[in-house]
């Protein structure tokens, strides 16, 4: 799960983080009122959407007076923004948040991160601040320090030592502060087990101060059960709506471009008849995976959100039968044609658990426009002739 | 022969009395399984399945000599449960809850290695030796016995690709699932030498996904250790891009992690990469064919 960019701000400051003092608005009046609180003499407009290189995107613009601000709030509050994190259709600008201008002597770019080859977080940091980090990488891979951090250990001081000789920080104080800094951000990554955190700029005043000017923060699903209070930060209108729609009911839903609606168990297995359709000439309009516990009502929920969308012109029911038992998915196929108007070709491979008796149901139940694929390969096959009208 | 597993492996069961632990203990036990035992705490003492319930898997190890160990417990108890087993002395614990914390998944591992304890997932199917033990909730029916050894991130791609052995008319020696989390016990580079070892293994199918690079490290070993005929497929060709909101992630992997990659990197190693899982039955058959030559 991801987060704002206010939203990471109010948990670093939680943990003495130092950021510039802001206020999140959902209009351009109180971005106004925001800014009058802030007292100036220089204010930042920043466009609050899921996704990095707003600035590039002109989601981020300086103003110098009130009016100023008010010009500023009312060209990026509904813009669709388009970075190159975002797709091509861009994010809604729902949110601003307003905040003050900082002394900015010099910008840096610090993460936390897992590794997984390490299989421990470890700290990114570099003098190349504001930049897009990817090309840092990529040009200049050794102006990037990483450090790595045992959670068994915790953090050390020497962590933060190998990071401001890292960093090239000469002055004691600086590298105290970055030290200081890097200390409390691994806290907020370890107590709220984020997945990963992302300050790009990280910037030094004059007076050798670290500030962290933005905040990228995502969190580990798995674990928002003991962290209720990140969980509420959750913005579901920065979500796709069908996803969330399809999760509510076990089913993890991603929309595709193509033509053959796909429900199938387990995520390699969908990914898997993905690329099967494809290279049959075909192509998935949807990845769709069941789950564990499928039954009839979530067999009928998917077809409702794959038919939802206009472009599908067959839909490929690909199970293989492990804890998923095929009966039930029979069932809920039947159901579903009850429910809603299914009204393309289905091509429905069962395998594995129970499936002679889903078989049977399914042949009972006579549903028109019903075709069984005897494999993966002929169900495939059958259903990209279908999608073609064949 | 077989790897990790097989008849006389001494299993207890973590969660054992927990409704997921009980219904797959049962298919376990039904498929041949030796489960001597069981742990929930506060519930020692009982007898669940007719086999033994144990507050702590120490006083289990103890009774029971078990040396493996399945684990059904809850997401947030995985660590916990993993952590337990190894100062216990299991020396293979099954992790096959999904959703465990993967910060729990990093204390948990190392804690394991220390005390030299081998772990199989989390979020995975386990591992079977064909017609010997069935550790996991994969379908046992599909694993006939054979020489075809199979390793697998995902689910239900193992039992596809069991499936399409078995049809061949070819069989399974031991297939391991081990999970596509973050952080993962057992990988291709431990297992894949395995299978190498095992004298009745005479051909490795190895499934990947998008994401790490777990398979391009599985590529440089097989490319160095590995003599016998591997068939791969890497699921997620047509997968759209992540949807990620920082690059601390890719930039840290080195790599993409994407599939055209992954899959030139094992055809590089000289595997036969097919496009399509539904191909990897007949692939194995040409593999096959050629060693019998």
């Amino acid at each position: 799960m991801n987060i704002h960019e206010y939203q990471a701000k109010q948990i670093f400051k939680k943990y003495g983080l130092p950021t510039p003092k802001g206020i999140m608005v959902e209009s351009v009046k109180d971005a106004v009122k925001a800014a009058e609180q802030l007292g100036g003499p220089i204010w930042v407009v920043k466009a609050q959407i899921h996704a990095g290189g707003r600035g590039l995107g002109g989601g981020v613009k300086l103003a110098k007076s009130l009016e100023e601000v008010e010009t500023l709030a009312n060209e990026i509050l509904g813009m669709t923004l388009v970075t190159h994190q975002t797709t091509a259709e861009g994010k809604l600008v729902q949110k601003l948040y307003i905040e003050d201008g900082a002394d900015i002597q010099s910008e840096y770019y610090l993460s936390v991160v897992l590794d997984r080859k390490l299989e421990m977080p470890i700290i990114m940091a570099s003098t190349e601040g504001g930049m897009n980090i990817e090309d840092v990488a990529e040009n200049t891979p050794e102006k990037i320090v990483i450090v790595p951090v045992d959670p068994a250990i915790g953090f050390q001081s020497f962590h933060g030592r190998k990071l401001a000789f890292g960093l090239g920080l000469t002055d004691k104080d600086e590298q105290k502060n970055m030290i200081r800094f890097a200390s409390k951000l691994v806290a907020v990554y370890m107590d709220n087990d984020a997945e990963m955190i992302e300050i790009n700029p990280l910037v030094k005043t004059g007076k050798g101060e670290f500030i962290a000017l933005d905040g990228k923060m995502g969190f580990d699903n798995s674990a928002l059960g003991r962290h209720p209070d990140i969980a509420e930060m959750r913005d579901l209108s920065e979500e796709d709506a069908d996803e969330v729609e399809a999760a509510k009911y076990g089913l993890s839903y991603v929309a595709l471009d193509g033509e053959i609606g796909c429900m199938v168990n387990g995520a390699g297995l969908a990914m898997g008849t993905m690329d099967t359709i494809n290279h049959m000439g075909g192509t998935p309009a949807n990845f769709l995976d069941v789950g564990g516990s499928a039954n009839a009502e979530t067999v009928a929920k998917g077809f409702e959100i794959i038919l939802k969308n206009p472009k599908v012109k067959a839909i490929f029911v690909n199970i293989f039968g492990g804890i998923v038992r095929c009966d039930r998915i029979a069932n809920g196929i039947i159901e579903a044609t009850k429910i809603t108007d299914v009204n393309v070709p289905v091509i429905v491979r069962l395998d594995g658990t129970n499936a002679p008796e889903a078989a049977e149901i399914l042949k009972n139940a006579n549903i028109a426009n019903l075709i069984v694929g005897d494999d993966l390969g002929d169900g495939a096959a059958k259903a990209v002739a279908a999608a073609k009208g064949n | 022969m077989s790897i990790l597993v097989n008849k006389d492996s001494k299993v207890i069961v973590q969660g054992f009395t927990g409704k997921e632990g009980t219904f797959h203990a049962e298919q376990c036990l039904a498929y041949g399984t030796k489960i001597v035992g069981g742990v929930t705490p506060n519930k020692g003492g009982q007898v669940h399945l007719d086999k033994p319930v144990f507050n702590t898997v120490d006083e289990a190890v103890q009774t029971t000599g078990a040396t493996v160990s399945m684990i059904f417990v809850p997401p947030a108890f995985v660590g916990d449960a993993v952590m337990e087993a190894a100062e216990a002395g299991i020396e293979l614990a099954v992790i096959i809850t999904e959703g465990a914390p993967v910060k729990d998944m990093q204390m948990a591992k190392a804690h394991a290695t220390k005390h030299g304890m081998m772990t199989i997932g989390p979020n995975c199917p386990g591992v079977i030796t064909a017609e010997e033990c069935k550790i996991g909730i994969m379908p046992g029916m599909i694993f006939k016995k054979g020489n075809v050894g199979l390793i697998s991130k995902s689910g239900t791609l193992t039992y596809e690709g069991a499936n399409q052995v078995v049809k061949e008319g070819f069989g399974i020696t031991t297939a391991v699932g081990i999970g596509g989390d973050p952080i993962i016990g057992l990988s291709y580079k431990q297992i894949l030498p395995m299978f190498e070892a095992d004298p009745e293994t005479e051909c490795i199918v190895m499934i990947g996904e998008i994401g790490g690079d777990l398979e391009i490290q599985a590529a440089a070993l097989i490319k160095e250790q590995i003599t016998k005929p591997v068939v791969a497929f890497i699921a997620g060709q047509t997968a759209p891009k992540g949807k990620t909101m920082g690059h601390a992630g890719a930039i840290v992997s080195g790599s993409a992690g994407t599939a055209a990659e992954k899959m030139a990197a094992l055809e590089a190693a000289g595997v036969t990469v097919v496009v399509s899982p539904a191909e990897i039955g007949a692939a194995v058959t040409k593999a096959m064919a050629k060693i019998s030559k």
